[in-house]
């Protein structure tokens, strides 16, 4: 081995080019086919339509999915260390009514607000802490949280209830139009979660930490990195989100509803994997949840398109899911042998 | 050489754990600039040793002086802090993040609060450089190899101000080119002033590197010793407290001559990327010994000519016809059986009891249907723990309880009660009392006087010798030769494991 | 050894009497059990019927979580079988013939064996994790139930199906009798035969299991085939109560109340040695908490507040901290006069962790490989 001050630049041919980007960035690799798919998916649909990629129907995209972006950018947090959240629908729901309430009672949005996101917050909080100092399994945690969560919802009301405020409505009936696009102030607060949480996970220690936990909880540990009161943390993060979903949720429908978001946990982790994060941790990127949530938007918005039953949103969901699953697993098993 | 106050220095360490004695008043000294190592059997409290300078254990007495002043580390943390570092065997690294990352994480250089990537890359381009790695420090660690991971985490060691560095088996993974790398990388850091700790059962590779030896035996301090004034005998010695002369087994019975036909003949066997183009012959009533460097293929070469592990090539005969057996269950009704180096974790099922250990492959070779009835477990587990003196003799234990000696006994017990006619041992002494390793050894023996094959896997050269008809030595994923035992000294099957190139007989 | 927890259906079965002795005392008439037209009634009795759905999901549910596996998609599972059978019935001309009813009977279970076949194919064969290959069923699994009924709720009128749920049979619901036979086969089938230990193996080691030659794919495989076809018992248990086929709601969180039970019997999330008395206990005690809920006038929608406690709880009393604290609790009362010292030397066991048996420890290896 030659003993060099800089490490030589590799040769410029392709096929070392390539070497090199596969061992940086091979973990794009996933996110990268979830971007080829929702390429196929617009082609498709303007193909058989005619006019789907229109500006209109792409801010409808966004306006309509607000919610699940947000709760999207907190659960890639959590799984990239490796562990689940099945409270965010829940939390989603419970959020949305606790403040639809509050603002029925008169209380200010400004207040109300903050309110829905430290509700949020709290039951992140507890699952944290379950996980992380009381050693329970994520996904029992979580699902304490869910239960938690969605009962909490029902104490608030059994019903419905409108929400009148109209600095909450403001959130979703305001457009901000540039041309034929438009974007909502919910629209530009789930975008604004989304270049926070890049920036967190890509630039401060924190967000290194998050992957480092993923990758070896041992040795981030032996590393000296805070990894208990990282793993508390994304638990929080993910809960903040869901009160930030509620919020989303809530002036996007113009109530609160106790019932909202039943399964929306699903759909969220599936956006999350199909963008590209390993269930198993350690890989991930918060654009690819945000593609992933794109993925699950443009194929709502298809069948909404073709007439069909929504129901088969969930079964087209369901396969993607799956390919995708399996290819990554395939890709896992092949690169375990080549060790 | 340099004398003056030691660096680091430990005077009276005592450790219990409950009534064992791990480490009996010990002294130890570092000096910097020097590098020293830490020899003794398995048990003998080499790693105690090590918990306790590193801060992972706390000590019941004695004293930890780190340049003149008394420290006391409460976590290995705040070793770390302290300037005494510790590479570990397994790699504590994240395989997932770039390798300028593993080196920097936890002290990152930051701009406005916000991690700085370009300084990040500088830095670990100046500590690559320093290690004289050539490797693009963007890219993930995963994709290296274990010795460029195991450099990647030295340099993560001495990126800060390091004072002292723990070397823990640095070179069991490494080939010839790589230890020699890894060696220039030490003798730097020595002419740094760091004090390096260096932990291996090499001894060649001790006497070529290190300034100074500390031998423990059984928890207590036996000397420190000069390695240019040391003999290897003499360190042995020390060692193991008796002369190597006096460790010899009862001889075996002769074994016969090459003209029986093996029972289990393997030709050009090839697992990628593990093992390539291995010819190796079982023989009923012989030992067949297998040494080499760990990671060198010994495991692979046994998993694929068990059928455990698929061919990429190669054919396997068992009784002159050839077979393809696809996994364990299918080389069991061959009556070829494999025990795993990996105790706990590929062997044991510790959450069983003992009497369900032995009976598992029993059973499971009978199949789910036809349970073996509960008289007759007891009956088959009773008769074991007699026949291999399982201690303690409860069956209904959990054995998980057991220490390693007994736990290998049971999976020994397991193997056997199949009425294999080979038996493939993978490491079966590692990590065993030298009590126990003894008794293990002999058994061996006695199964090969009874009719087996037995093929005998270990990294301890002497074991190999001891134990085995004829050695085969494997090296980076090759059979190099094979070789009758009584032709081979440690010394000699040492220099065919270690170095590549003409070295032969 | 006189700790904590002497027998390992211990605490369950206290928990159990616990909860029957809150609900006797704060209501007379819970145990009370009244016969009339020669079928029984009572709360007790309403417990028994109620709790059979989740009585099968849990059974398969703890041979699944034995193998350290588990399966989310018992509740789509129930749904479409519901809908399947019910959508059989009511394309019949003679929807009270016991012919038909079988037939839509035979076919809900053997589509929802091969629900668990897919499932099982997943994990066995493909080595995808269970959490996310059994979401896929269930994310998609109702789906296809509302593509079965049309996007319907499908009602049918037939009595031979009505029985399933609302019959009886020597004074007992007929619901009661499916749980028991259900109980009966998975104890015969578990512990007569080699299976049950096989199981228990593969799930504490998977690795050692499969170089002991036990054929652990088929086992695994076999389990999710299992909880499939429980599953698709509790759909029709579940259709028959309500009389349609309602895919949303059909076995609605029941995975998770199955899986509660199952840990509430002591048998591990980790996988390993699982109790079939010990889910029978959690499903007896979760059915008996809905129903204290119930009765004390809590909305059937908060209830999973309630729900939530429990769950907390039991992780709590199984979390390792909580035994250490009141262990050192214990101990540190127990030292107002005992030996201090024997305290620091097992606290240190306790630290050092698998090193102490003196032979081995993590560490202490100097021939380990790292590959």
């Amino acid at each position: 081995m030659t003993r060099t001050d800089k490490p030589t630049r590799p040769q410029t041919s392709l096929a070392a080019r390539y070497g090199t980007f596969m061992s940086r960035h091979s973990s794009i690799l996933p996110t990268f086919a979830a971007v080829v798919i929702l390429f196929l998916l617009f082609a498709g649909a303007q193909l058989y339509f005619g006019n789907f990629l229109t500006p209109s129907n792409l801010s409808a995209l966004l306006l309509n999915n607000a919610y699940l972006l947000i709760l999207a950018v907190g659960m890639t947090f959590v799984i990239v260390t490796g562990g689940i959240d099945l409270s965010v629908g829940s939390v989603m729901a419970f959020t949305g009514i606790l403040g639809a309430k509050l603002l029925a009672d008169g209380l200010p949005a400004v207040l109300v607000i903050p309110l829905m996101i430290a509700g949020g917050a709290l039951i992140g909080l507890l699952i944290g802490v379950l996980v992380q100092y009381f050693d329970v399994q994520p996904f029992i945690a979580s699902l304490a949280g869910l239960f938690l969560a969605r009962g909490l919802a029902f104490v608030v009301s059994l019903s419905s209830i409108r929400v009148e405020d109209p600095a909450v409505l403001w959130l979703q009936s305001t457009r901000f139009r540039v041309g034929d696009w438009y974007i909502t102030p919910t629209g530009i607060i789930a975008l604004l979660i989304v270049v926070i949480g890049v920036l967190v996970m890509q630039w401060t220690r924190f967000g290194r930490t998050i992957y480092a936990i993923g990758g070896s909880e041992q040795s981030a540990h032996l590393m000296g990195l805070n990894v208990a009161r990282t793993k508390v943390l994304v638990y929080v993060i993910s809960g903040v989100c869901g009160g930030l979903a509620g919020l989303a949720l809530t002036a996007y429908s113009g109530a609160g509803y106790p019932l909202n978001g039943v399964g929306t946990e699903l759909d969220t982790i599936a956006a999350v994997v199909i963008g590209g994060t390993l269930l198993t941790g350690g890989s991930g990127y918060v654009l690819g949840s945000m593609i992933g949530v794109l993925v699950y938007g443009t194929i709502t918005a298809v069948i909404s398109f073709m007439g069909a039953e929504q129901s088969w949103t969930r079964i087209i969901i369901g396969t993607l899911l799956l390919l995708f699953i399996v290819v990554q697993r395939l890709i896992v098993a092949r690169s375990e042998r080549r060790k | 050489m340099h004398e003056g106050t030691p660096l680091l220095e430990l005077t009276g360490a005592t450790v219990r754990f409950g009534a064992e004695v791990a480490l009996d008043g010990v002294d130890f000294r570092l000096f910097s600039g020097e590098v020293h190592s830490l020899m003794g059997e398995n048990g003998a409290g080499k790693s105690t040793l090590i918990k306790a300078i590193t801060g992972a254990l706390p000590m019941d007495a004695g004293v930890l002086r780190l340049d003149g002043e008394t420290v006391q580390f409460g976590t290995p943390h705040d070793a770390q802090t302290a300037g005494v570092r510790t590479v570990y065997q397994e790699i504590d690294l994240l395989p997932n993040v770039s390798v300028a990352e593993n080196i920097v994480l936890g002290r990152e250089p930051r701009r406005f609060g916000l991690i700085d990537w370009r300084r990040t890359r500088e830095l670990a381009c100046t500590v690559l450089g320093e290690l004289g790695l050539d490797i693009d420090p963007a890219s993930k660690l995963g994709v290296h190899s274990l010795a460029v991971q195991q450099l990647v985490a030295i340099g993560r060691a001495i990126s800060t101000d390091v004072k002292v560095l723990v070397l823990d088996e640095p070179t069991s993974s490494l080939d010839f080119d790589e230890v020699s790398e890894l060696f220039r990388v030490i003798r730097d850091l020595k002419l740094r002033g760091v004090a390096i700790l260096f932990v291996s059962h090499f001894l060649d590779q001790v006497y070529e590197v290190c300034d100074r030896v500390t031998v423990l035996r059984d928890g207590r301090l036996i000397g420190e010793y000069l390695t240019r004034e040391v003999l290897r005998i003499d360190l042995v010695q020390a060692m193991l407290g008796r002369s190597a002369a006096a460790l010899h087994t009862r001889a075996r019975a002769d074994f016969g001559d090459d003209a029986t036909e093996p029972y289990l003949s393997a030709r050009g066997v090839t697992v990628n990327p593990g093992i390539e183009d291995a010819d190796v012959d079982l023989r009923e009533g012989e030992v067949f010994g297998v040494a080499g460097l760990l990671g060198a293929g010994r495991t692979e070469l046994a998993r694929a000519i068990t059928g455990i592990d698929r061919l990429d090539a190669g054919i396997i005969r068992i009784s002159g016809t050839r077979q393809s057996p696809r996994g364990p269950h299918d080389a069991i009704s061959l009556g070829v059986v494999y025990s795993s180096e990996n105790r706990r974790t590929e062997g044991i099922v510790d959450g069983l009891s003992v009497r369900e250990n032995v009976t598992l492959a029993l059973q499971a070779e009978r199949g789910m249907l036809r349970r073996i009835p509960s008289w007759r477990q007891q009956e088959l587990a009773a008769s074991w723990i007699e026949a291999l003196d399982i201690r303690p003799p409860d069956m209904d234990r959990p054995a998980g309880t057991l220490s390693g000696g007994n736990q290998q006994k049971v999976l020994l017990a397991r193997l056997l009660a199949l009425s294999p006619r080979v038996l493939v041992l993978d490491e079966p002494t590692r990590g065993i009392d030298v009590g126990a390793k003894v008794e293990i050894q002999n058994l061996v023996g006695d199964l090969a006087d009874n009719g087996l094959s037995v093929m005998f896997i270990s990294a301890e050269l002497e074991e190999v010798l001891r134990v085995g008809n004829r050695v085969a030595i494997v090296r980076d994923g090759c059979i190099v030769d094979t070789v009758p035992a009584e032709q081979l000294t440690v010394d000699s099957l040492l220099a065919l494991v270690a170095r590549p190139g003409d070295a032969d007989g | 050894m006189k700790s904590l927890v002497t027998h390992r259906l211990f605490w369950p079965v206290v928990a159990l009497i616990a909860l029957i002795a809150i609900n006797t005392a704060t209501r007379p008439s819970f145990l009370s059990v009244t016969m009339r037209d020669g079928q029984l009634y009572g709360s007790i009795i309403d417990i028994l019927r109620n709790s059979a759905p989740l009585m099968l999901v849990a059974l398969g549910m703890t041979l699944v979580i034995a193998t350290r596996g588990i399966d989310l998609s018992v509740g789509a599972t129930m749904a479409v079988s519901g809908a399947v059978a019910l959508t059989i019935i009511d394309a019949s001309p003679t929807p009270h013939e016991p012919s038909v009813v079988a037939l839509a009977i035979v076919v809900a279970v053997l589509v929802s064996l091969v629900l668990g076949t897919w499932n099982g194919f997943l994990v066995s064969v493909l080595g995808i994790q269970p959490i996310i290959a059994t979401l896929v069923l269930m994310l998609a699994g109702r789906g296809i139930a509302l593509l079965i009924t049309d996007g319907f709720i499908t009602t049918v009128n037939s009595d031979p199906y009505k029985f399933m749920a609302q019959g009886y049979i020597l004074g007992f619901p007929f619901a009661f009798y499916v749980s028991i036979v259900a109980i009966a086969v998975v104890v015969l089938v578990e512990r007569r035969t080699a299976l049950g230990v096989l199981t228990e193996a593969v799930g504490i080691n998977p690795k050692a299991s499969h170089l002991a030659g036990v054929r652990s794919r088929g086992i695994v495989w076999g389990a999710y085939i299992a909880s499939g076809a429980m599953a698709g018992i509790a759909g029709i248990l579940y259709s028959s109560n309500i009389m349609a086929a309602d895919a949303n709601a059909a076995g609605l969180y029941i995975e998770l109340y199955a899986i509660l039970a199952v840990v509430l019997g002591g048998t591990s999330l980790m996988g390993g040695k699982f109790s079939i008395a010990g889910t029978v206990i959690g499903v007896f005690t979760i059915q008996t908490l809905i129903s204290t809920i119930t009765f004390l006038g809590v909305p059937p929608a908060a209830s999973p507040v309630f729900m939530a406690t429990a769950v907390i709880i039991v992780v709590l009393i199984q979390s390792r901290r909580v035994h250490r604290a009141v262990r050192s609790l214990i101990r540190s009362l127990r030292s107002l006069g005992g030996s201090a010292e024997g305290d620091d030397a097992s606290a240190r066991t306790a630290q050092a962790g698998s090193g102490s048996s003196g032979d081995e420890s993590a560490r202490d290896e100097t021939k380990v490989t790292s590959r």
